[in-house]
């Protein structure tokens, strides 16, 4: 993959900087160009979420890309941000433990690389919310 | 607009067909619907061609022209071929653009067509070209794979409306029993629930057995006007509705992730073109690329209520024998999905089983059917209804 | 008055055990945790390296004072596993906090002590007045070749530090460093583990340079080993230090406070920083603090400091050392060298 592609995302990436639509207030990850609610009407803005959400559904990955191969398994969800986005990531915890509800936080990883030679892409995955966490 | 209907069908054997090359699966499916039209390569005006991701698996782009060619219709007769991509909705989508050629008068016999070569690459290849139908910067990139979404349907739907693990299997045993008495099928063997729950899990809760197969095939039918097509053939099938819909690409955006609007959307449009309602169907092909999905669309369909397809096709209702069988052919779980082939094979199979053609597997006195083909996890879906009476 | 106003942690959950290790290898487990006093090591998820472990610390870092990013004005990252060899771990850093762009960043390479020498980098900017706040983190993945004696220790974890003027929870008084060159440990470009000296890496490096450090600090701040509560040095094993701090006249109560290592193994760049906020965890306003680290090659940076009372403010608000030490999660050789990317294909 050219860099310029991986680069672009950097911040929806690693600070899940997405978009609001000043005009319905309506709250977009990641972000968009044009509000789908207003369009040409619309008024986007940037807009930080804050990452803590919780599960809406999940799976885990047993048979994975050539990418991810390596990481199987691994948990997926579908994450409904506090703000109201929801989103898809890897939640970083037992599978066993995963549940549909379950609040999660943010954390940074390596989301994967190009090779042993290339970029190596980080982002955003979850992890269940603890105390001991905060 | 004028009326359009199916006046020949052709269609390859579905599998893993180690000897044939996209060129040859093409030519063969094509001939074959021109023989069954009794109609010849000088009659064609135009050529669709639904196909989703030829660049991936066979590094091959510009499709429409090199099947055009293969199948003789390019170097002398220069007719126009339009390849059509909604992943693996194009085959549908190929039809529908074929049909609106011909009732809107631009043309008059036109071949609409679907293939896909998906095993001249690894298997790691195939999944991440599979992927591509859905969001690849914000689901793939994250480490989504195709089934891993339909396996958050699955979960959703299991919280949601109590869904069991037997009830997804039994979409798989009913298929593959159909699909034992279809000679194009990939796998025509009996399964059972307890094979289904003990497969290998490929993104839990869906199992290897919950999964469509990796698929090479094709497949054509020919298109003409009512008023030619009952000159050209003694069955032509009417095309009552083509009806399209489109949705958000991500999974997670969708207003409900257990329901497929797009499918809500095309099949209200759909049934409103050819005014009729669900319960007027008789038979149906749908796209159950993931057993999940075959319980999610006869609920979007209207066949039976939102929640309700779990218990509905435990009961068999969606059995040869039942109310509405889905799914004849075998379904992409069974017969096979070659992507862009599968919206043209779903028409075949509800051509044919209108005509009564199909023997062992045939749904008696059937005279409407409906096909149902999905792009992505529900960005595209298109409906089309079919009918051997003109209105 | 420069000193720390912010500091935050990471250690990632997974463990080895010196039994697990020394089953594969055939040594005497027993004798290894006698002669090294190590129990057990972190060991990063597949998906964490230098740079992962050094956002999370900043982070913590940033929410213990509710620090505006934009107002740090450098990040300096210590490691010798940075994740490229060329590109800057600190850009990755600095975006991932929210500091970009107006600042500056760079990463910091002198085995074991690159963060301590990142601190004092910050603390020059920050008395220049050419910044506000400027943070130091010393992280690592650290690696040991199979079967070497490094591999009971080389573990992953780090610390950030927000080194300022307001806001301080403890005063940095003075720091002085003892560089010589001294080859006693080093990885040469391309190569994926390092190697070392053995026994050269004890008396003539590593004991000498922080003796060294630490006495000349003492005697430029004019202070003696009991004026301080604590003592934290540089954590190979868990021998080392206390015979360091023996030597020096140190007592144990004065060393064991911020001695974590036998429970987390030797985090190369991030060692001595975790130490320190394990101390800074626990210590009280008023409370002296000496550290110096050391970094193989060699030299050593000394820190005398005292806690203020704005660490009250600061607690509870990000993980401290024995939480990210609590519920590890135990594995085999076999899941560690596929964690550590040790299996080659």
């Amino acid at each position: 993959m050219a860099v310029a592609r991986l680069w672009r995302h950097i911040p929806a990436r690693y600070n899940l900087i997405g978009t609001e639509c000043q005009i319905c207030g309506g709250l977009y990850f990641p972000p968009r160009t044009t509000c789908p609610t207003c369009r040409r009407d619309g008024k986007i803005i940037e807009r930080k979420f804050k990452g803590t959400g919780e599960v809406v559904t999940y799976t885990i990955i047993y048979s994975a890309s050539s990418t991810f191969r390596r990481q199987t398994p691994y948990v997926l969800a579908i994450i409904r941000l506090d703000e109201g986005p929801q989103l898809t990531g890897q939640i970083v915890c037992n599978p066993d433990e995963t549940k549909i509800g379950m609040k999660v936080r943010p954390i940074f990883r390596k989301l994967g690389e190009d090779g042993s030679s290339g970029i190596i892409y980080y982002g955003t995955k979850f992890t269940p919310l603890r105390e001991a966490s905060k | 607009m004028r009326d359009v209907a199916i006046i020949g069908v052709g269609c390859t054997k579905f599998g893993e067909m180690w000897e044939r090359s996209f060129r040859d699966l093409f030519v063969e499916a094509g001939l074959n619907a021109l023989e069954d039209a009794g109609t010849r390569g000088e009659d064609i005006e135009a050529l669709y061609v639904g196909n989703m991701s030829a660049g991936k698996f066979i590094d091959q782009e510009h499709i429409g022209a090199l099947i055009a060619d293969y199948a003789g219709l390019a170097g002398s007769l220069h007719i126009p071929s339009t390849r059509v991509e909604a992943a693996c909705a194009s085959g549908g989508l190929a039809l529908r653009d074929g049909v609106m050629a011909v009732a809107s008068g631009l043309h008059d016999i036109v071949i609409a067509a679907g293939v896909e070569k998906m095993t001249d690459v690894e298997t790691g290849v195939t999944i991440d070209a599979l992927a591509s139908a859905a969001d690849r910067e914000w689901e793939g990139f994250m480490g989504a794979t195709f089934p891993g979404l339909y396996a958050m349907m699955a979960r959703l739907h299991m919280h949601k409306y109590g869904t069991t693990r037997e009830q997804l299997a039994t979409v798989a045993v009913k298929n593959h029993h159909n699909a034992t008495m279809n000679p194009k099928a990939q796998y025509r063997k009996e399964i059972t629930i307890d094979d289904v729950i003990n497969s290998p899990l490929v993104a839990d809760p869906l199992r290897v057995y919950d999964c469509s197969p990796i698929t090479d095939g094709a497949a054509a039918v020919v298109l003409a006007p009512a008023e030619l097509a009952r000159k050209l053939n003694d069955t032509p099938i009417y095309v009552r509705a083509s009806a399209q819909a489109s949705d958000t690409i991500t999974l997670h955006d969708r207003r409900d992730i257990t329901t497929l609007d797009a499918t809500v959307y095309a099949a209200k449009r759909a049934y409103e073109m050819a005014g009729i309602s669900p319960k007027d169907v008789d038979v149906a092909e749908v796209h159950d690329c993931f057993t999940i999905a075959e319980i999610c669309a006869i609920e979007d369909l209207g066949f039976v209520q939102k929640g309700d397809g779990g218990p509905a096709t435990e009961e068999g209702i969606t059995a040869l024998d039942g109310e509405i069988p889905i799914n004849p052919s075998g379904g992409l779980k069974a017969c096979g999905h070659p992507v862009g082939a599968t919206g043209i094979k779903q028409a075949i199979e509800i051509a044919e089983q209108l005509r009564g053609d199909v023997r062992e597997r045939q749904v008696n006195g059937a005279e409407i059917g409906l096909t149902h083909n999905v792009g992505g996890t529900g960005g595209t879906a298109v409906v089309h209804i079919l009918s051997v009476n003109k209105r | 008055m420069i000193g720390i106003t912010s500091y935050g942690a990471y250690i990632p959950c997974y463990r080895i055990k010196v039994e697990e290790i020394a089953r594969v290898w055939g040594d005497n487990p027993e004798h290894i945790k006698k002669g090294l006093l190590i129990c057990e090591k972190s060991v990063p998820d597949l998906d964490e390296d230098a740079a992962t472990i050094a956002v999370e610390a900043a982070r913590n870092a940033i929410r213990r004072r509710d620090i505006d990013p934009k107002e740090i004005g450098a990040v300096y990252i210590g490691s010798e596993s940075h994740p490229y060899a060329v590109k800057p771990t600190a850009t990755i850093v600095a975006e991932a906090i929210g500091a970009t762009p107006d600042l500056t960043a760079a990463d910091f390479e002198f085995a074991c002590k690159a963060g301590t020498a990142a601190i004092q980098a910050c603390m020059g900017e920050v008395t220049m007045g050419m910044i506000k706040y400027g943070m130091a983190i010393g992280a690592d993945v650290s690696q040991g070749a199979p079967g070497d004696a490094l591999e009971y220790t080389a573990a992953a974890g780090g610390a950030a530090y927000i080194i300022g003027k307001k806001n301080l929870i403890a005063e940095i008084e003075d720091t002085f460093s003892f560089t010589t060159d001294t080859p006693d440990f080093w990885r040469r470009e391309g190569e994926s583990y390092p190697m070392h000296g053995g026994r050269f890496t004890g008396e003539p490096a590593y004991f000498k340079h922080i003796m060294s450090a630490t006495k000349s600090l003492m005697k430029k701040v004019g202070t003696k080993p009991g004026d301080y509560d604590y003592v934290v040095f540089h954590q190979p094993n868990g021998k080392f230090p206390l015979r360091m701090a023996k030597m020096l006249g140190f007592v144990e109560e004065q060393i064991k406070p911020g001695l974590v290592v036998s429970k987390l193994g030797n985090t190369y760049s991030g060692s001595s920083l975790i130490g320190l906020a394990a101390v800074l965890d626990q210590a009280k306003p008023g409370s002296r603090i000496l550290m110096t680290s050391f970094g193989s090659g060699a030299g050593s940076d000394a820190f005398s400091m005292t806690v203020t009372d704005g660490i009250e403010e600061t607690r509870g608000k990000a993980p401290t050392i024995a939480e990210l030490l609590k519920s590890p999660k135990y594995i085999d050789y076999a899941l560690y060298a596929k964690h550590k990317g040790k299996i080659v294909v």
